[in-house]
């Protein structure tokens, strides 16, 4: 298997903190990979430097073997790096329709156009029309996102990322706070993504995670405690220890 | 699979939003119904449509882009001063005037953008107010090339198009700025409905998710802001141009103040706000001076706090009430 994404010793501080810790870490092309560890092992910080959000003190990252270290959050998202966001970070004012428009005008290169109609552009109505439909947001898409129940905009969340088209697709707890009778839906929107993304989940629901990954890595105070197969994590001491609350690093 | 069906209600949904509302034409005829339906009042009604257009521009990044500005009367200046200049040097051509107003402007708003686009809203309410101070100043102290304070003087304007001569009832001046106002609205019109217009809400929404979804966000503020500014050239241009006179005044903090309370009665982001809001702002204007020249501001100053307290909305829901009104009644005469 190829490499979609990779990084190289990536180290973050801030202050004194160490938040990543020389993280070597490779995503497999097509990999439904999970990224797991308690709370405050610095998981989110690593995939904001990832995207782009944060820049890391040292260390490279590439995608696809291009460097993008560098790179700004929107040039990560035109080379195929889309994400979501543990918290909510929607357009609150536009319908679902309107947010995978934009997304995918963006993609479409469309977004500099000043004087272009949007519903005169018909590749630009087939896409989206595409998305709204796969991830079954059809029959709400002219409602204002901030009406919409929690479980649909955890929905959107994905939408508008895979709108992107990505290579690489980073959900930050998807399932996170959605009500049980909404988590359905949305654990089969994860497992209908087409094989040819790479996915990295970051989880706290265990569930979720044994069910999804064929490849887990366990973060632990911003280092990499641990990778193997679920069942190889699963009968893992230290992650267990890790997972029990015991300190492992001293 | 998808049906076809269902491509076409997507295309319909996104057509909706740019669809011309019947209140929409109401208003334009009734603009230019106007000039014949009150030709005593051509000279206040030529103001309304100056500040409409210089409101249009603050609503533009306001409304749109969500960037505060508490110095917008810089771009008005600039755009006053470049086509005051203009006319008394170089020609009086009016179309001259106003692009080079716009050029001028909009080249001032390209080189302040980066300045106004890093930082919290108190950052840019502070760049922008720092900004139309200095340029203030500048006029003030180039007063060979300004005229200081007591402004410049021999604007000569040409006739319009060669054929409408400026008159001091300001038949022309009217349907000149209309004009100007109109056409420009309907460039802003396209361009907040474009992909341009849909990023510029997606950054004022959540700048996070909007950089994250491709939008490179700084140079998409910088473009609408630069934009704006040309528009509020525009209006300066079209005042220097119709009072054949430019003072300092043009640049002074309260026109940048005005115009925010301009927005504020008139609602923001739907592009109308500003032209609803310059013509309840300068009649109310208008008829309190009337009875009360000196102590006007007073009551404008009551009419603001109660606005804001409360009568906000009931205004915008009986403006609302009215549109559906003329929406129906376009159905009715389309049928």
């Amino acid at each position: 298997m190829s490499v979609a994404l990779q990084t190289f010793d990536l180290c973050k501080s801030f202050g004194g903190i160490t938040a990543t810790d020389h993280v070597d870490f490779t995503l497999e092309k097509g990999a439904r990979h999970a990224l797991i560890g308690p709370n405050g092992a610095g998981k989110t910080t690593f995939v904001n430097q990832l995207t782009g959000v944060l820049k890391p003190s040292s260390g490279c990252i590439t995608l696809m073997g291009e460097d993008i270290t560098k790179l700004t959050r929107e040039a990560r998202v035109q080379r195929g790096l889309a994400r979501t966001f543990q918290i909510n970070q929607l357009f609150a004012t536009m319908t679902p329709l309107e947010m995978v428009a934009l997304v995918t005008s963006e993609r479409l290169g469309r977004g500099s156009q000043p004087f272009r109609a949007l519903d005169l552009d018909a590749e630009l109505v087939e896409q989206t029309a595409e998305i709204l439909t796969r991830f079954r947001l059809d029959d709400m898409m002219d409602r204002t996102i901030a009406t919409l129940p929690y479980g649909k905009q955890r929905q959107i969340e994905i939408a508008a990322a895979f709108a992107a088209r990505p290579t690489v697709l980073l959900l930050d707890e998807p399932a996170a706070g959605v009500p049980e009778a909404e988590r359905r839906e949305l654990m089969q929107t994860v497992a209908e993504l087409p094989d040819d993304v790479s996915v990295l989940l970051i989880e706290h629901d265990m569930d979720l995670v044994f069910r999804f990954a064929t490849r887990i890595t366990v973060l632990v105070n911003g280092r990499v405690l641990a990778e193997g197969t679920p069942e190889e994590m699963a009968r893992d001491p230290a992650v267990r220890a890790a997972y029990l609350g015991e300190s492992t690093h001293v | 699979m998808r049906a076809e069906s269902f491509d076409a209600r997507v295309r319909q949904a996104l057509y909706a939003n740019r669809r011309w509302h019947p209140a929409e034409i109401g208003f334009w005829i009734l603009a230019f119904a106007a000039y014949l339906l009150f030709p005593s009042h051509l000279l206040l009604l030529n103001e309304i449509a100056i500040l409409a257009l210089f409101a249009l521009s603050l609503d533009l990044i306001l409304g749109y882009a969500g960037i505060v500005s508490l110095g917008h009367a810089a771009f008005l200046g600039m755009g006053a001063y470049a086509a005051g200049l203009l006319a008394k040097h170089v020609t009086g051509d009016p179309f001259a005037g106003l692009a080079c107003g716009m050029a001028a402007a909009g080249l001032v708003g390209l080189l302040t953008s980066p300045l106004v686009l890093r930082g919290s809203d108190l950052t840019r309410l502070m760049v922008t107010l720092g900004v139309a101070l200095i340029l203030y100043e500048l006029a003030n102290s180039f007063g060979s090339l300004t005229g200081g304070a007591d402004g410049l003087q021999g604007v000569m304007m040409k006739p319009v198009l060669g054929q409408f001569e400026f008159d001091i009832f300001g038949r022309t001046a009217y349907l000149y700025s209309l004009s100007v106002l109109f056409l420009l609205f309907l460039i802003a019109r396209r361009v907040v409905h474009s992909p341009v217009g849909l990023s510029l809400r997606a950054v004022r929404d959540n700048p996070l998710r909007a950089s994250a979804s491709g939008v490179p966000n700084g140079r998409r503020l910088a473009a609408a802001y630069t934009l704006a500014a040309a528009y509020a050239g525009a209006a300066g241009a079209l005042l220097a141009q119709t009072t054949q006179f430019v003072s300092l005044d043009v640049l002074d903090f309260h026109r940048s103040a005005d115009l925010m309370l301009v927005l504020i009665i008139g609602g923001a982001g739907y592009l109308y706000g500003g032209l609803i809001g310059a013509i309840a702002f300068k009649l109310l204007q208008d008829a309190i001076a009337s009875f009360t020249p000196q102590y006007w501001m007073f009551w404008i100053g009551l009419f603001l706090v109660l606005f804001v307290l409360g009568g906000r909305e009931i205004i915008h829901s009986a403006v609302k009430t009215v549109a559906g009104r003329f929406a129906r009644l376009g159905r009715g005469g389309a049928r």
